[in-house]
């Protein structure tokens, strides 16, 4: 199951001084039992501790696709838009994934697989033991989705309020952090289901 | 895409002050409260989600629009766009305190679904989690064919006996998995027909859709499963999809303590005995219990993915999910075993045929690890070597893929999560630990932190040796895997190497013989037991080793070394902590050229040999013969002052009859001659652009070792004392140019002092200087008699009432 799922900026390597990572959307599905701390927890403190987490996601991601970026000689303007026709070629984005030990940040151990595409950064957390393969595949599918229904190639537009198309994508393709095996023909099915229930 | 108008919306969002926060929140009423719902109220909401979701302290809504949201979400008539952004805007803001959101009178499943992903993001405060399970199961127990549909409600289920499993009841567990049964099973075998709104072309009477496919576009030939398509899906199709996806996780939670249920001693039998005759065949499906039931079923399907994912997928989307598909077969074969051993035997001969095909497909090389986990699970139970499949999978597989970062990571993490299974096995892993560095050396930056799990594994007392010098050799490595991979033929679009470097004199001098030679000792795959002088190799590569890759690498290398120590001095005797020790030495002038990598390696290998002897402190006489020369071909000091101040220490230390007997005065003489030597060449060499300044640590630590080896071998005391004092002038050196020269010159002088006026009590001198192994005693610093501050103070008033009556 997945446990959270983050957008956020990627900065090119040169550019780490200017800027701080930021997450620009993220969604924690379900909560993580609190231990047993006879303190009385705050929800307020349990919310800062979420984001925290989320933001600790981000920025691990952010320097593991700097690093990869680097050692295969890319630099940053393959992070910049080259044309807003052609499609982006995913599969040869960078991409990857490391572990989280038990306490850092989460309670539990869990894996972080990411994908960079342009200079956004997309991370699915999962539990320990998932099949990678299909939440690579997801979170592929998940990017090209918000890639073309966000139209995020066209300079102009953002994700920062568009957090209903996001929800909607998410609805289907990624229902309570549910991981779907969805082959082509699901997938266009949804897809037609999710263009009909926006109204313009 | 994040550009500065997005940075500085972000800005205005945290920014945004109580007063206007409360004037947006009553406008956002306003909003709701009308009977029509327009892009005004979606456009408020939207900014809404995001001030709340840009900060990450708590922002204060009024009550009556969180009350409002909550309604709006509830509300049956509300367009799914304004619930999808009431139900995020509700859980950015979770945990919360005061949340009166309930699902009990929620019709709509997808409603309902919205609700729970709002309530289980509490927490568990009041027991959410419950009441909402307990809803959604009554939901399901409905069963009416109009009602609403169990689609949306399956993966909350999912999520729940995830989150609080204690929660459902044995008979709702029971319900539900005949069901899914249903859906696994039974689902429709014929397309589905397209939901055509009316209009004036439509045909009244639809085609008549046919029956779905396979992946590559044959009729599916027996029942339907997440590998087969069609163009349009029935409800129960979908319901086939959503039930696969939770299989795993649900057939975890209704046997969650595996074998050990009531009729375990039936099943212990099974497991020993003859497993052929007891499971031949399912029979009497109807009459199992449900549980049961559904492992049958869940074991067909596995079975008839893996005869689908024989076939060649038309799409590249299908033939990834194909791949994806056989990877949770094998997974939930592995739960279904574990659970019901009589499964073993069906199983072990697929997936034994599923292996021999999967080996020669380079494509599905990570679907042979979940293949590989199933027989460590399970192959002692059925008595079946894993050993010709380990070895396949840890000498072939990383050699070709170590370039793949995602096939890097889950073999690493294969490696490390079973070492307890390995059993008999752990030696394969031992030998093939070449092959697992080559995964380490290409994507160090995710793989450290296992690799250091995983290393005290790796090394005992017959690969130390050879691992050290793998470790030390790591971002040679590298190199090499680099020019490996521009050598071979380019197997995809892109090349995996750095296209920006080009070294067009490693690849023509790649091609010497005596090169080759080295080159495939460091590409071996498996442990040789022999070491090769990789110098030579070191120059060849030199050109890589400003690549980034190789830096990543090196960066790496010191948090690997304490791995390695910490767990080889757990077992290391004597003889291999000498061996270590000479390696050591050896290796500190002989490592792999990468900017910034031999300081801290330095660094590591000094402390780490201070250690070795401070665990075996004969090991400095022991090794007497090789530690002069190593003193004495010290000439390019800058380098390695790290080493030499450590080694220097460790003969103060340790040269002595208290800690070996077969210590001499020849020695402690030889020893002395020889530190002399480079205390003359440091102090008295002017500094200049080529050979900066010797840092004091050393001179000082050489001067004290100089000491210590006097007040051993007294003869020496007036050799030592007469180079002290010309230490204590300020030396014919050229004015110091910062403070830190001051300081430092001040310190070796202050030293030099001290050292002096220990000197002239010759007996104190040995008592300090070379204390007996007593003094880790506390009993030595309490007794009156012995204590070594009671004594130094008596001679320090003692030399101060004599200091008048001696000269200098």
């Amino acid at each position: 199951m997945v446990h959270a799922f983050l957008i956020h900026n990627l900065r090119a390597p040169q550019a780490q001084d200017t800027g701080l990572c930021r997450v620009l959307y993220s969604c924690v599905f379900g909560a993580e039992n609190s231990p047993d701390d006879p303190r009385p927890h705050g929800a307020e403190r349990d919310r800062l501790l979420r984001k925290e987490q989320i933001l600790a996601v981000a920025r691990q991601v952010e320097s593991m696709c700097q690093l990869q970026q680097q050692a295969s000689g890319r630099t940053s303007v393959d992070l910049q838009l080259q044309s807003s026709d052609e499609p982006v070629p995913l599969h040869e984005a960078p991409h990857g994934a490391f572990r989280l030990a038990a306490g850092d940040p989460f309670q539990e151990p869990r894996t972080v697989v990411w994908l960079g595409v342009l200079s956004l950064g997309f991370a699915l957390v999962l539990d320990a033991h998932e099949n990678l393969l299909l939440a690579e595949s997801t979170l592929r599918l998940l990017a090209r989705l918000l890639l073309d229904h966000l139209r995020l190639l066209t300079p102009s537009t953002n994700l920062l309020l568009r957090a209903d198309r996001i929800e909607g994508i998410l609805a289907r393709f990624l229902p309570h952090g549910q991981l779907l095996f969805l082959n082509d023909q699901f997938v266009q099915g949804l897809e037609k289901e999710l263009s009909a229930s926006w109204p313009r | 895409m994040f550009t500065a108008g997005a940075e500085s919306l972000l800005h205005q969002a945290r920014d945004i002050r109580d007063e206007e926060l409360k004037k947006f929140c009553s406008r956002v009423v306003n909003l709701l409260q009308k009977d029509e719902l327009g892009p005004d109220a979606v456009d408020a909401l939207q900014r809404l989600f995001l001030i709340v979701s840009a900060t990450k302290y708590k922002r204060k809504l009024e009550d009556t629009c969180v009350h409002l949201l909550q309604a709006t979400l509830c509300s049956p008539k509300c367009p799914e766009q304004l619930q999808l952004l009431c139900a995020s805007i509700l859980r950015e803001m979770s945990p919360r305190d005061n949340l009166s959101l309930s699902c009990d009178h929620i019709q709509s499943t997808r409603q309902l679904s919205l609700v729970a992903s709002v309530l289980l993001a509490q927490g568990d405060p009041k027991g959410e989690v419950r009441s909402v399970g307990q809803r959604v199961f009554r939901i399901l127990e409905s069963r009416q064919p109009e009602g609403p549909s169990p689609r949306h409600l399956l993966p909350v289920v999912s999520k729940i006996t995830h989150l609080a499993p204690h929660t459902l009841h044995e008979d709702q567990t029971n319900q539900l998995s005949k069901r899914l049964v249903d859906w696994l099973r039974y689902a429709s075998v014929q397309q589905g027909v397209a939901h055509t709104s009316g209009g004036f072309f439509s045909t009244p009477r639809a085609r008549q859709p046919g029956p779905v496919t396979e992946v590559d576009g044959a009729v599916a030939t027996d029942f339907f499963t997440v590998l087969s398509t069609g163009q349009h899906f029935t409800e129960d199709q979908w319901l086939n999809v959503q039930a696969f996806s939770m299989l795993r996780a649900w057939l975890l939670h209704s046997d969650p303590e595996g074998p050990s249920t009531p009729d375990a001693d039936d099943r212990s039998e099974l497991e020993g005995s003859t497993l052929s005759v007891l499971s031949a065949g399912s029979t009497a499906g109807h009459l199992l219990p449900p549980r049961e039931r559904l492992r049958e079923k869940a074991f067909e399907y596995c079975q008839r993915l893996v005869e689908q994912s024989t076939r060649r997928a038309l799409r590249k989307g299908d033939s990834d999910l194909q791949k994806a598909c056989l990877v949770e077969a094998v997974l939930v074969l592995d739960v279904i075993c574990r659970q019901d051993p009589s499964f073993l035997y069906r199983t072990l001969s697929c997936l034994k045929a599923l292996h021999a095909r999967l080996c020669g497909d380079p494509a599905r090389v990570r679907t042979l690890l979940p293949i590989a986990q199933f027989f460590l699970n399970h192959g002692e139970t059925a008595a079946v070597d894993s050993e010709a499949i380990l070895r396949h999978l840890l000498t072939r597989t990383p050699s070709e893929f170590f370039h793949s970062p995602m096939l890097a990571f889950e073999l690493t993490c294969f490696c490390r999560d079973n070492l307890p299974l390995f059993g008999r096995n752990l030696d394969i892993l031992k030998r093939s630990f070449p092959n697992l560095f080559k995964l380490l050396a290409w994507n160090s930056p995710p793989l450290t932190a296992e690799f250091v799990a995983l290393l005290p594994s790796l090394v005992d007392a017959d690969t130390a040796v050879e691992v050290l010098h793998a470790l030390l050799d790591l971002p040679c490595l590298t190199a090499a895997l680099d020019l490996q991979l521009r050598l071979s033929p380019a197997t995809s679009e892109r090349p995996l190497w750095d296209p920006s470097l080009k070294i067009p004199s490693c690849l023509e001098a790649s091609r010497d013989p005596q090169f080759q030679g080295l080159l495939q000792y460091l590409l071996r795959a498996t442990a040789s037991g022999t070491t090769e002088r990789s110098g030579p190799l070191h120059r060849l590569l030199q050109p890589l080793a400003s690549c980034a890759r190789v830096v990543q690498c090196a960066q790496a290398v010191p948090t690997l070394l304490e791995a390695f120590f910490s767990a080889v001095t757990q077992f290391a005797d004597g003889a291999l902590t000498k061996q270590l020790a000479l390696l050591l030495l050896e290796r500190s002038d002989s490592l792999f050229q990468v900017p910034q990598y031999e300081a801290p390696v330095h660094r590591v290998l000094s402390s780490r040999f201070l250690a070795l002897c401070a665990l075996h402190p004969s090991l400095v006489v022991e090794l007497a013969k090789e530690l002069l020369e190593f003193v004495g071909s010290v000439s390019g000091i800058q380098g390695r002052g790290a080493m030499l101040a450590s080694v220097v220490w460790a003969i103060g230390e340790y040269l002595s009859v208290s800690w070996d007997r077969r210590c001499t005065v020849e020695q402690i003489n030889r020893f002395f001659e020889a530190l002399e030597a480079v205390l003359f060449e440091v102090t008295q060499s002017r500094p200049s652009a080529a050979l900066p300044r010797c840092p004091p640590q050393v001179v000082t630590v050489l001067m004290t070792t100089l000491t210590k080896l006097a007040s051993r071998s007294q003869d020496l005391i007036p050799r030592v004392s007469l180079f002290l004092s010309k230490m204590r002038t300020p030396a014919q050196s050229p004015a110091p140019s910062s403070t830190s020269c001051e300081e430092d010159a001040g310190a070796v002088r202050t030293r030099a002092a001290e050292l002096l006026t220990l000197l002239k009590m010759p007996s104190v001198a040995q008592f300090v200087l070379t204390p007996s192994t007593e003094v880790s005693e506390p009993r030595y610093h309490r007794d009156a008699n012995t204590a070594l501050p009671l004594a130094l103070r008596t001679v320090s008033r003692l030399v101060e009432k004599e200091t008048g009556l001696l000269p200098g």
